[in-house]
C-alpha cells in the first residue's frame, strides 16, 4: 500500500533512538500483532497454516457414537470422563461428547419473517 | 448519485431468531425478481410491481412473490457430520419459458427449483364435483368439456433436480455457465462441473487437496464463470490469489491459465497478513473485461489481461487495520463480505460493519458510506452519507471506530442488473433502495 511505503521511508530518516517508538507508529498491523502475541504467547507463527484451515474444513463435525458413550459411562466408575474443552476447537481427540454437548437442532417449520 | 429509501422489508424484534439470518441475496437477469436465502434453509422471492402511472418517477416496489423451504437440516451419521440447512448461494437461470428457475445450495446439496404461476383452474369436470368428490355415475346424463376459469394467482415452487453427494467439503459457490447448460459448484478444495439436466454425475475440474492434509496451505474461497466465455472460470483462494482456468486446455484444470496476485512487501508482513488477504468474493464485470475481488479491508479491480497487480484498489474500512487484534479475538476477521457491480460496471458496492455499506464510483473517483437501518431509511427520504472518524477529533455526525457495532454486518448486497436499485441485507433485514430520479 502506498500509505505504508511513505511511512517506511519516514522511519529510515529518523534516529536510531526513536526507532522503537517509530516502529510502533509505522505499522498499525504490526502493533496489533504485538498485542495479540502478548495476550496469547503460545500462538504459533503460521496463522494461515494448516491448523486454521483444518478447523475450517471440520466445520459441522460432531462426534456422538453411542458405543463410545456407553463405554465411557462404564469407565466413569473407575476414572474421570475426559471433560470437554472450554472452547470447542478440538479437531479430534480424547473428548467424547455427550448428548448434552450437542446443540439441539430445531426444524425450520416456521415461515421466514421476510415473507410477512 | 443519491440513494433514497424505496421500501424496507424488515423483521423488527429485540430477539433475533437465528434462522432468520439472511445468507444470500440475488437479483434475476431482468431484475424483476429478487431472491433471498436464510440460515433456516428458506428462500423468499420478491417481485417488482410494474411502474404505476401515478408515480412515473418511482420504480415499482418489491413485494413477496413466493417463499419455500429449500433445504432441511441433515445429519450424516457415517461421518458424524451435521449439515446445516443454511442457503449459501442462489443463482438464477435465464428465463426460457413461463416458469422461473433458480439454483440454491447449502453446504452439501444443490437444488434446481422451478417457480411457476397458476392463475387458471379447470372447472366443469364430468365425473367430479367442484370440490373433488366423485359424482354418482347415474346422475351423469350429458357430456361437457371442462373450461379454464381465472383464479387467484398461486405461485408454486417445486424442486426439479437435486444434485447431491458430490462434495466432501463445504460448498461456497455455484455459478451458471453462459452456455446455460452447465454450472459449477466449488467447495474448499474442489470444483465440480454439472449439467443442469444430469444429477447422477458431475465432472471434477479443480482439485487442490494435497496428498497429505498436513501440507494444506490454502483453500478455495469463491468461483465464478466468465459472463460470455463459456470455457473460462476463476477461483479465489484464502491466500489472496485468483486463478483463471480454461476448460479447453484439459479436463482437470489444476494448472491455471493465469494467476492474479498482488506482490506483498515482505517488510509489512504480519501475523494478520494472510488472513486479511483471503478473498471472500470474486465477481466478473458485466463486460467480462474485469473482475473484482473482496478481501477483508479492500475491494480490488483486476484487468483480466494483467496478472501482476490490480488496476484499482478501494479501501473499505482501512481504520480497522489498527483493530485487527480484537477483530481476530471476536472472529470478525473471518467475516466473508461480498461485493457487486452495477449494471454498466461504473460503480461497485460492498458491505461493512455497523450496518454501513460502501459504494465506489470508478469513473468519478468518489466513494460514499451509507447506512441501512430503520431510523435512517424512511421511505422516500434520501440516505445521508456517513463518516467514520479515524483521528482524535470527532466531528459532529461522525462515528468513532470504537463505537462501531461489529455484530451489525452487511455481508450480502446485490445490484439490479439494469437500474440503480440495490438490495442490502443486514443480519435479518432486507433493505431495497433506489436512486432518486429527477
Amino acid at each position: 500500500m502506498s500509505g505504508d511505503n511513505e511511512e517506511t521511508q519516514a522511519a529510515e530518516e529518523t534516529s536510531v533512538d526513536e526507532k522503537e517508538v517509530q516502529e510502533k507508529m509505522i505499522s498499525p498491523e504490526k502493533a496489533e500483532e504485538a498485542k495479540l502475541k502478548a495476550r496469547y504467547p503460545n500462538l504459533g507463527n503460521k496463522p494461515g497454516g494448516s491448523d486454521l484451515l483444518r478447523k475450517r474444513l471440520q466445520k459441522g463435525q460432531k462426534y456422538f457414537d453411542s458405543g463410545d458413550y456407553n463405554m465411557a459411562k462404564a469407565k466413569i466408575k473407575n476414572k474421570q470422563l475426559p471433560t470437554a474443552a472450554p472452547e470447542k476447537t478440538e479437531i479430534t481427540g480424547d473428548h467424547i461428547p455427550t448428548p448434552q454437548d450437542l446443540p439441539q437442532r430445531k426444524p425450520s417449520l416456521v415461515a421466514s419473517k421476510l415473507a410477512g | 448519485m443519491s440513494i433514497h429509501g424505496l421500501k424496507t422489508q424488515h423483521y423488527n424484534s429485540s430477539f433475533i431468531d437465528s434462522s432468520d439470518i439472511i445468507s444470500t441475496v440475488e437479483f434475476n437477469h431482468t431484475g424483476e425478481l429478487l431472491a433471498t436465502g436464510d440460515k433456516g434453509g428458506r428462500v423468499v422471492i420478491f417481485q417488482q410491481e410494474p411502474e404505476s402511472k401515478n408515480q412515473p418517477q418511482c420504480r415499482g416496489e418489491y413485494n413477496v412473490y413466493s417463499t419455500f423451504q429449500s433445504h432441511e437440516p441433515e445429519f450424516d451419521y457415517l461421518k458424524s457430520l451435521e449439515i446445516e440447512e443454511k442457503i449459501n448461494k442462489i443463482r438464477w437461470l435465464p428465463q426460457k419459458n413461463a416458469a422461473q428457475f433458480l439454483l440454491s445450495t447449502n453446504d452439501k446439496t444443490i437444488k434446481l427449483w422451478k417457480i411457476s404461476e397458476r392463475d387458471k383452474r379447470p372447472e366443469g369436470y364430468n365425473l367430479k364435483e367442484e370440490d373433488g368428490r366423485y359424482r354418482d355415475p347415474n346422475t351423469v346424463t350429458t357430456l361437457r368439456v371442462p373450461i379454464f376459469r381465472p383464479m387467484d394467482l398461486m405461485v408454486e415452487a417445486s424442486p426439479r433436480r437435486v444434485f447431491a453427494n458430490a462434495h466432501t467439503y463445504h460448498i461456497n459457490s455455484i455459478a451458471v455457465n453462459s452456455d446455460y447448460e452447465t454450472y459449477l459448484s466449488a467447495d474448499d478444495l474442489r470444483i465440480n462441473l454439472w449439467h443442469l439436466e444430469i444429477t447422477d454425475r458431475s465432472f471434477n475440474i479443480v482439485d487442490i487437496k494435497p496428498a497429505n492434509m498436513e501440507e494444506l496451505t490454502e483453500v478455495i474461497t469463491a468461483a465464478e464463470f466468465h459472463p460470455n466465455q463459456c470455457n473460462t472460470f476463476v477461483y479465489s483462494s484464502s491466500k489472496g490469489t485468483i486463478r483463471m482456468c480454461d476448460m479447453r486446455a484439459s479436463a482437470l484444470c489444476d494448472k491455471h491459465a493465469k494467476m492474479f496476485e498482488e506482490p506483498e512487501d515482505p517488510n509489512n508482513r504480519s501475523f494478520f497478513s494472510e488472513i486479511i488477504s483471503s478473498i471472500s468474493d470474486v465477481k466478473f464485470s458485466h463486460s467480462g473485461r474485469y473482475m473484482m475481488t473482496r478481501d477483508y479491508l479492500s475491494v480490488k479491480i483486476w484487468d483480466l489481461n494483467m496478472e501482476t497487480r490490480p488496476v484499482e484498489t478501494y479501501q473499505v474500512h482501512e481504520y480497522l487495520r489498527s483493530k485487527l487484534c480484537s477483530l481476530y479475538e471476536n472472529d470478525c476477521i473471518f467475516d466473508k463480505f461480498e461485493c457487486c457491480w452495477n449494471g454498466n460496471d461504473s460503480v461497485v458496492m460492498t458491505g461493512s460493519y455497523n450496518n454501513f455499506f460502501r459504494m465506489f464510483d470508478r469513473g468519478y473517483r468518489q466513494d460514499v458510506t451509507l447506512e441501512a437501518s430503520r431510523e435512517n431509511s424512511k421511505p422516500r427520504s434520501v440516505l445521508k452519507p456517513r463518516k467514520v472518524s479515524t483521528g482524535g477529533k470527532r466531528k459532529k455526525d461522525e462515528i468513532s471506530v470504537d463505537s462501531l457495532d461489529f455484530n451489525k454486518k452487511i455481508l450480502h448486497t446485490a445490484w439490479h442488473p439494469l437500474d440503480n436499485i440495490i438490495a442490502v441485507a443486514t443480519t435479518n433485514n432486507l433493505y431495497i433502495f433506489q436512486e432518486k430520479l429527477n
